[in-house]
């Protein structure tokens, strides 16, 4: 069965996307990687720390044979920034894939999407692969899809909060309204919100704090993955409607008097 | 001459390339450079000579997610 998930001419046979950050050490993440089955990983771009010598290198432990590097501009909070960072991050050398992520307010850390659709016009024409980070307004996905990114990744919660998937709703809608992959980007605190996510019909979910954060975060990683996969399948499979009331699954011909 | 890199004064040789900076720094490994707000191109490393009072970033990979 070939359910692949394909983005920018790409195939991807897992369809969570992880992070880097945040892990208690480098060792642990990358077996977070392994467990998930992720083949994209997110990745920041940072001045080099010129004090720091001979310290191991973040690449060393990601598995770029399998894994698509997927730079990030967050904390960037015009577009300008973000298209700075998008070049560096693609003189880095290994890919033109970049997350773009343009943010508006640092509480909650809601993307600006009017600099996120302009950054997203720059790209493009530059030549960059685009999935950017935004909200859960299908008019702003829309504009995205018209400026040829190739995803768009609205937010479930605020970054980092754990919250869930509190627009399941909305992202029905979205999802509706583009051709293009929807990938929840945010929001994921545990397994079920994955399955929520695809149950909703997306097409994709990268997280990266309710992985690295967990009290186990390889043993959560691969709850992931199955999570992903279930919800996934739920999806394909085309669950019942809801209903009001009860309506039993045993025939009533037959009772006993 | 003195140039600023990643925020921080520095003397390097006159007439010094990009690349001859890297290695005066001891920087190993895959860096982008940006001189005066422009991002260099890999292959300009070697090539482009630094001037005096130039604005360098020399950036790299760092653990993120969102």
């Amino acid at each position: 069965m070939d359910d692949a998930l394909v983005i920018g001419g790409r195939r991807f046979r897992s369809r969570l996307i992880l992070g880097s950050g945040k892990y208690p050490d480098l060792e642990t993440m990358k077996r977070c990687h392994e467990a998930s089955g992720t083949e994209m990983v997110t990745v920041a771009v940072r001045r080099l720390d010129l004090k720091a010598t001979g310290e191991a290198s973040l690449l060393h432990w990601i598995d770029r044979e399998r894994v698509t590097l997927l730079p990030n501009t967050a904390l960037c909070y015009t577009a300008d920034d973000a298209v700075r960072t998008c070049r560096l991050a693609r003189e880095l050398g290994m890919s033109n894939w970049v997350k773009l992520d343009v943010r508006g307010d640092q509480r909650t850390l809601f993307p600006d999407v009017e600099q996120t659709v302009a950054a997203a016009r720059t790209l493009v024409k530059e030549g960059f692969v685009v999935l950017p980070y935004t909200s859960d307004d299908l008019i702003v996905a829309r504009k995205l899809a018209d400026a040829g990114c190739a995803a768009v990744m609205p937010l479930a919660a605020p970054i980092g909060s754990g919250l869930g998937i509190r627009n399941p709703h909305a992202l029905q809608l979205l999802r509706e309204a583009v051709r293009i992959p929807v990938i929840v980007d945010a929001g994921v605190g545990t397994a079920s919100d994955v399955s929520i996510a695809f149950e909703l019909g997306c097409d994709g979910v990268l997280l990266n704090t309710a992985v690295a954060g967990a009290r186990e975060p390889v043993r959560m990683a691969r709850a992931m993955k199955l999570a992903a996969e279930a919800g996934r399948e739920a999806f394909l499979a085309g669950r019942i409607p809801r209903r009001a009331y009860g309506s039993a699954s045993s025939p009533p011909e037959g009772l006993l008097p | 001459m003195f140039v600023q890199v990643n925020g921080e004064r520095r003397e390097v040789p006159d007439g010094a390339t990009v690349l001859e900076l890297l290695r005066t720094l001891g920087v190993r490994g895959r860096v982008a450079v940006e001189r005066n707000g422009v991002v260099l191109r890999q292959a300009e490393h070697a090539d482009v000579r630094i001037g005096e009072g130039d604005v360098l970033e020399v950036v790299t990979f760092v653990g993120g997610g969102a």
